[in-house]
């Protein structure tokens, strides 16, 4: 479980997080929503330690983020997983070796034992480790890269799994696939999971948990099951900026009316 | 104060980068790996570059010093000493800055955009010291190397001139490269190439680890990244020779 409480984050200044508190649960999806520009992937990079905040608690277990010396900071980050927009799958390296890479520099296992463990973690994202392994990144699609990225991203066991707009470039077939192993992956290994989206599809296929973030702020909270009837104006504007939803709505409340 | 406040970064980042590796073995598999993009595969540049640069600077020399007062061995000595002086080292390293620094900055500068730096420290892994510190013992420890091989093939292209045409004879040639040599100038000759190759890879790397932005942006970093590695060497030169030779 991570809580954060008063979180404020400024650049130069200008305020950018102001007054964000939450409680992120394990075993379900905690998703970050908003528009770009809102502050979401601010909020995210702060939770896990990228950018340091100017006050407020981030607690990992307890753990207070910001109290953290570096020692301490590298060895929480042992326990996180993240995956980024673009994958950051490291170029010079082959597949096998980048999900071997957090193996090899934290771990203490055999080099065989790495290889299978890699290998194990290639295909619990429906990856042939056979046919992917030898491949560099440049040489497989994006949602492989992906699913290669999520691979490495748990290949220590994370607590805690972090996902910045991971359907980002691709297409709705492939965004599903990866939203759903995400979940799996989550309530399989009880991983505090956050979501850094604006993907109304993948909100509404696993979002238990969703936080809006509009002008730096927390806007609302709820679930998947409540945001079409959340009495928030920025919320609805945000929701509701495809014409299927706008839809969905308006037959929402025929019914009610009815 | 902006010039105060990238030196600071400087330091700030070269004090992250020189700190014991995460991982011995990986480092260990690093530095040869580094050693052979920046070192060895600079190797056929430097060949090149040296013996036109050897074989027209003793042309210029004996062009330009025709005098029945000038014994004619003199301008294999003059070949000899601005080798070991000057090109080997400073104006190799010029040239290495931009072959090499403009390749460590864009190297760097991609994975900083590409969040594949955000990735590592998300690991937990000193991202500074594990891509920076391989890169400065790598290209350190093959500057002698470069120095020497540049001094050899510069006095190659000279013997070539000596042994194709009539400028001077190869007696004479051969004479004067030997003559009243003082060793110390090679000493001197690698320890400037140490420095240098020192402030080609930290500088460099110091551009590409703050880059940010996309493609233009790199491109960007890697052109300052030679720029001021230029300018650095060239500082450090001027203080190494009133230091070592005076």
């Amino acid at each position: 479980m991570i809580e954060v409480k008063n979180l404020y984050k400024s650049f130069d200044g200008e305020m950018v997080l102001k007054d964000i508190s939450a409680t992120f649960e394990s075993g379900i999806i905690n998703q970050i929503i908003g528009k770009s520009g809102s502050g979401k992937t601010v909020l995210m990079k702060s939770i896990i330690g990228l950018f340091p905040i100017d006050s407020g608690q981030i607690l990992y277990q307890e753990r207070n983020l910001p109290n953290m010396n570096r020692n301490e900071l590298k060895l929480l980050h042992q326990e996180v997983g993240m995956l980024f927009q673009g994958a950051a799958l490291f170029d010079s390296m082959t597949v096998i070796e980048n999900v071997m890479f957090p193996l090899e520099m934290f771990s203490k296992k055999s080099k065989q034992e790495m290889i299978e463990r890699a290998r194990f973690c290639l295909e619990r994202v429906n990856l042939q480790p056979d046919t992917v392994s030898p491949l560099f990144p440049s040489e497989i699609s994006g949602g492989m890269q992906k699913r290669v990225a999520i691979a490495r991203a748990i290949a220590l066991n994370p607590k805690y799994l972090f996902c910045d707009e991971p359907n980002s470039g691709l297409d709705p077939v492939t965004a599903l696939v990866i939203d759903r192993l995400i979940e799996e992956i989550t309530q399989e290994y009880n991983i505090t999971t956050i979501i850094n989206t604006h993907d109304m599809n993948s909100i509404m296929e696993i979002g238990a948990h969703i936080i809006f973030i509009e002008k730096g702020t927390k806007a609302w909270e709820g679930s998947k099951e409540e945001i079409f009837t959340a009495n928030n104006e920025a919320l609805e504007d945000f929701v509701f900026a495809s014409n299927l939803y706008k839809k969905i709505r308006k037959t929402q409340q025929k019914t009610k009316n009815n | 104060m902006l010039g105060l406040d990238t030196l600071g970064r400087y330091v700030v980042l070269m004090k992250r980068t020189f700190t014991k590796p995460d991982n011995w073995r990986m480092f260990g598999r690093q530095l040869p790996r580094e050693m052979v993009k920046l070192g060895v595969d600079s190797i056929g540049i430097i060949i090149i570059i040296s013996i036109f640069m050897g074989a027209i600077m003793l042309m210029q020399t004996i062009l330009n010093t025709e005098s029945p007062f000038i014994p004619r061995y003199s301008n294999g000595l003059i070949l000899r000493d601005t080798m070991l002086l000057e090109f080997a080292s400073s104006i190799m390293s010029l040239l290495l800055a931009g072959k090499v620094g403009s390749n460590i900055a864009s190297e760097i500068g991609t994975m900083r955009i590409t969040e594949q730096i955000d990735a590592l420290e998300i690991m937990g892994v000193n991202s500074a010291n594990y891509l920076i510190l391989p890169k400065v013992i790598g290209l350190i420890l093959c500057m002698p190397v470069l120095v020497t091989l540049s001094v050899f093939c510069g006095l190659l292209g000279g013997l070539g001139i000596a042994v194709l045409t009539d400028m001077i004879p190869m007696a004479d040639f051969i004479y004067g490269i030997q003559y009243a040599f003082i060793p110390y100038y090679f000493t001197y000759s690698i320890i400037k190439s140490l420095f240098f190759g020192f402030i080609i890879a930290s500088v460099s790397s110091f551009y590409g680890y703050y880059a940010y932005g996309g493609a233009l942006d790199v491109g960007r970093a890697s052109t300052n990244a030679v720029v001021n590695s230029s300018i650095a060497i060239l500082l450090m030169n001027i203080i190494l020779t009133r230091i070592l030779l005076t």
